[in-house]
């Protein structure tokens, strides 16, 4: 996930910087993600282990996937220096439309093929991009603030989500499209056994006896992609050092880049291990895993992305410097509908149903996510990494705390301790260097 | 010989692993214009946040003696207690507030917290009227020139009976006529007794009212000088700590044919519609050529600039702009850029810099396709662009990951430079590209303009400073009210021409 190299790199030649340099440079990153494995081991530990466990794991992906897929959109959002309330009611709304194409309307024969899971699904995705489109459009072209804008949106599309449903649920959706939030990817290679099933034996004269252990089988495909993922992130990481190198500037200590890469390999491998135990790779995180690694392609690397950065960071600079401030913050709420129509329909086919309470509540997560991922409120700050990273620690601890079996009003504002926590620790990092 | 109102004493400062400050001595005496020069970053801000207190006491080793006390400043709050008043570079009105609210903010006329308006209204009157400012208290400060803003500053030291009166850089975007307004004001309160201390760049204008000068250089006090020992030479020997024989790099021209024309430009104010602000303005630039236009304040250098670069400023813009003879369309920003312009802006921090981001990506800004494919940037070219740019133009920094909002004024005004060399011009228009930085950075800069200039570019060149503007251009052009009203090969002109051109434009217009 994070191959995201440090900023580093003056000109000088082959020079490295001190290990303790580079990791006060790149605090706020190493933090991060520390934190995160922090809280997992603290779960891990007061859940008795239930944390760790595959099937769980699998879950903590599943519950998370819809948050995630939202907060790479609103990670654009609040890079540009905007704020988007509406993705919460926009994402049930689009589950309710995905509901009643395929099943709550009878269309006439020659216009089934809405009914498809797919075309249904295209359309939702459509519906979503045109939603965010227009709220943008006002946002960028009428100056009317974001926050106001999307506001209006939420209450809106709250309205629209329960008069589309008429207050019901509406389901079940076909089985094609539930394997969106319930499917795993086919395990082609075929399992691979680790261990064979061990028969109960009961004791006998002088045999001790042997419980029954269930058979351990790996889904290979799953094991094979990751180390083919990890393969490839190693490659990038080497090569992306030696060109630097090449050219003379500023690496990171070799010691730390070892260390660095050894320590995320061994996490996705970890990871992976534990969901081939289980069914192997959800969909939805194949899904998911696409759009992180593309959305990081787009602010590390497109210009697409450096210009959001700009105009979020000084919106007068970015636009005396030939950058269409209008068209960019269009396209950004443009996406942010499209991400939230996906989520939408993640959300809807993993309830098995539309409901016209679905996704209330949903874009506090996102927005909070994006924050304790380290964006700035004020715009041209923010990573998708950490938004991730951000939103799994909030995941995280939503499943901890539910299988501690803590009460639902003290999560609340354990988790709102957090959000305070992250952001203060931020600005008290930024004030102190 | 009068008293010693303040002593600051061996004044040492160090944040982290910078010494700002080291073995500062001040002393200034009752009733005097004391100047405090030097290049930026050398200290003199940091002296005054010391004195003013911002640094709290203990933050810093030395001793302030005031009135023959030694002072132990907490907060700004105790120094404007004994009568210490600063007035920042960056105005701290609030634009939304009457002039009135302004200048009792913090200090309101009130009983058991209800506001006393006659009171507050009669009051500013008052001080206004001390400042030579005949505004109605009621006036919203943004609705005032940036040059009355300051006497309002001002009047609102004065409500708060000051003693000792600092300004740092106060004149630095007035005109010439309110520069001159304020100065007389400095001196007005010398002779009703109330000491200033003066921060300026300006070294004409420190020669005309300062009784004294210290000079500091890298943190250190360097020497006090007299009134009778002023002289500007003297002055910048001492600043830059070796002697700059000529403050402006040597010029030899070499200038071809006609590369930028602008033609009949006419422009109107963005919100008042029936308001022109450019009149039918017509000028060109040669190959080669760097083209100066002076005026005061307010002559509408910027927003001309502004108009031609993407329509960035005003509404009605009729005109035309050719680039070698062709006609070329500016309509927006991108369009101008891709068809060679470049407007590095008189505001860096607001206009220019992602003052959030690094020199890196504030290089390439103007031009990210010079440094992509298909809209995926290459890391390598970008950083090897920024590196050859940050050489170029000599950015003092640690390197191109050092945040822009963090470096000296000179330093963000050559990223600024480097953003639009990037953008390879054909025509650079840089507005007021010296403001507020030090006679060292000056110095490259107008090194960077001559080799522009030598490279075929057309440069045009706005500047309020007229040494300036006869010491680099090869030509200039006069602007008044929205007009052009005079036009001289530099080797013909001098300030007195120039002025000369002004007012007689001034004098056809009433």
């Amino acid at each position: 996930m994070t191959t995201e190299t440090a900023p580093l790199g003056t000109k000088v030649q082959n020079q490295e910087l001190t290990v303790l340099g580079a990791l006060k440079a790149n605090m706020r990153d190493y933090g991060l993600l520390l934190a995160l494995i922090l809280i997992m081991l603290f779960f891990q530990y007061f859940t008795a282990g239930v944390l760790f466990k595959p099937v769980n794991l699998t879950n903590i992906i599943l519950q998370n996937s819809y948050i995630i897929v939202m907060a790479l959109g609103m990670l654009l959002v609040i890079v540009a220096g905007h704020i988007d309330l509406s993705v919460g009611s926009v994402s049930g709304f689009v589950g309710a439309l995905a509901a009643m194409l395929m099943v709550g309307w009878r269309f006439p024969p020659e216009f089934a093929f809405l009914a498809n899971p797919i075309v249904a699904g295209a359309i939702c995705l459509v519906v979503g991009a045109a939603i965010g489109a227009a709220q943008g459009y006002l946002i960028a072209y009428h100056r009317i603030p974001s926050f106001i804008v999307t506001l209006a949106g939420m209450l809106i599309f709250k309205g629209l989500s329960l008069a589309l449903l008429a207050g019901k649920s509406v389901g079940p959706f076909p089985a094609e499209f539930q394997l969106l939030s319930a499917g795993f990817i086919p395990d082609v290679i075929g399992p691979t056994v680790l261990s064979p099933a061990v028969v109960a034996v009961p004791a006998s004269d002088g045999v001790a006896a042997v419980a029954a252990v269930p058979a351990v089988a790996l889904h290979t495909t799953t094991m094979v992609l990751a180390i083919v993922a990890v393969v490839a992130m190693v490659f990038f990481a080497i090569r992306g050092r030696a060109r630097r190198q090449a050219r003379g500037y500023e690496n990171e200590p070799f010691v730390l880049f070892v260390a660095k890469n050894l320590v995320i390999a061994a996490l996705v491998l970890f990871f992976a291990y534990m969901l081939a135990t289980y069914k192997g790779l959800p969909n939805v995180l194949v899904v998911m895993g696409i759009l992180i690694a593309a959305f990081v392609f787009i602010t590390k690397r497109m210009t697409f992305g450096r210009r959001i950065y700009a105009l979020g960071g000084n919106l007068k600079a970015a636009a005396l410097s030939g950058i269409k401030t209008e068209r960019m913050t269009f396209y950004v709420f443009a996406i942010m509908g499209a991400l939230a129509a996906l989520a939408g329909m993640i959300y809807a086919a993993r309830l098995n149903s539309a409901t016209p309470k679905a996704g209330q509540g949903l874009e506090l997560d996102v927005i909070a996510a994006v924050f304790i991922g380290g964006a700035s409120a004020l715009g041209g700050v923010g990573a998708v990494a950490g938004a991730v990273i951000g939103a799994f620690i909030l995941g995280v601890m939503n499943n901890g705390m539910s299988i501690m079996g803590i009460n639902i009003d003290l999560q609340q504002m354990i988790k709102g301790v957090v959000l305070l926590a992250a952001v203060f620790f931020d600005l008290y990092n930024k004030n102190r260097s | 010989m009068s008293n010693t109102i303040l002593e600051m004493r061996s004044i040492t400062k160090t944040f982290p692993g910078v010494k700002a400050l080291s073995d500062v001595n001040l002393d200034v005496r009752e009733a005097e214009i004391h100047a405090i020069v030097g290049e930026n970053g050398a200290g003199k801000s940091t002296l005054m946040k010391v004195l003013s207190g911002v640094y709290p006491d203990g933050s810093y080793d030395g001793e302030i003696v005031y009135k023959g006390e030694v002072q132990h400043f907490k907060s700004i709050r105790d120094s404007e207690h004994k009568g210490i008043v600063i007035i920042h570079q960056e105005l701290a009105l609030v634009p939304l507030l009457s002039i009135a609210e302004n200048i009792f903010l913090g200090n309101e006329q009130a009983r058991n917290g209800v506001i006393d308006w006659d009171e507050t209204r009669d009051g500013a009157r008052k001080l206004l009227g001390m400042v030579g400012l005949t505004e109605d208290p009621d006036t919203l400060v943004t609705n005032i020139g940036v040059g009355k803003q300051q006497l309002v500053e001002i009047a609102k030291a004065l409500s708060k009976e000051v003693k000792l009166l600092i300004l740092d850089e106060p004149t630095a975007s007035l005109s010439e006529k309110d520069s001159a307004a304020l100065l007389d004001l400095l001196m007005e309160f010398r002779r009703q007794g109330i000491t200033s201390i003066l921060i300026s760049h300006k070294l004409n204008e420190i020669s005309k009212v300062a009784d004294r000068i210290t000079v500091i250089r890298d943190g250190r006090s360097i020497e006090t000088l007299n009134k009778e020992e002023i002289s500007e030479d003297r002055i910048i020997t001492l600043m830059v700590g070796r002697s700059l024989d000529d403050r402006y790099p040597p010029r030899e021209p070499n200038i071809g044919d006609v590369v930028f024309e602008v033609k009949d430009w006419s422009v109107y104010h963005p919100l008042h519609r029936e308001r022109q602000v450019i009149k039918n303005i017509s000028i060109n630039i040669r190959k080669g050529e760097v083209v100066g236009i002076a005026g005061l304040m307010g002559s509408g250098r910027t927003e001309f600039a502004m108009s031609v670069f993407g329509k960035s400023y005003g509404q009605k813009i009729s005109g035309e702009v050719f680039l070698n003879g062709k006609k070329i369309d500016t309509a927006t920003v991108e369009k101008a850029v891709a068809n060679g312009l470049a407007y590095a802006t008189e505001d860096r921090k607001t206009y220019g810099l992602n003052l959030i981001d690094h020199i890196k990506h504030n290089t390439t800004l103007a031009n990210l396709g010079g440094i992509s494919r298909a809209g995926v940037i290459d890391d390598m070219t970008e950083m090897d662009v920024a590196n050859d740019y940050r050489k170029k133009t000599n950015i003092r920094s640690s390197s191109v990951y050092q945040i822009t909002g963090n470096l000296s004024g000179g330093n963000q005004q050559k990223v600024v430079l480097s953003k639009w060399l990037f953008s390879n011009p054909d025509v650079l228009i840089l507005d007021e590209p010296t403001r507020g930085i030090d006679v060292g950075a000056k110095y490259e800069i107008y090194t960077i303009i001559n080799q522009l200039a030598a490279q075929g570019k057309a440069v045009l060149v706005i500047s309020s400073e007229m040494p300036e503007l006869l010491g680099i251009t090869d030509r200039v052009y006069v602007m008044n009210e929205g007009r052009i009203v005079g036009e001289m090969p530099t080797s013909d002109a001098s300030q007195e021409k120039i002025m000369r051109a002004i007012v007689r434009a001034e004098g056809k217009a009433s």
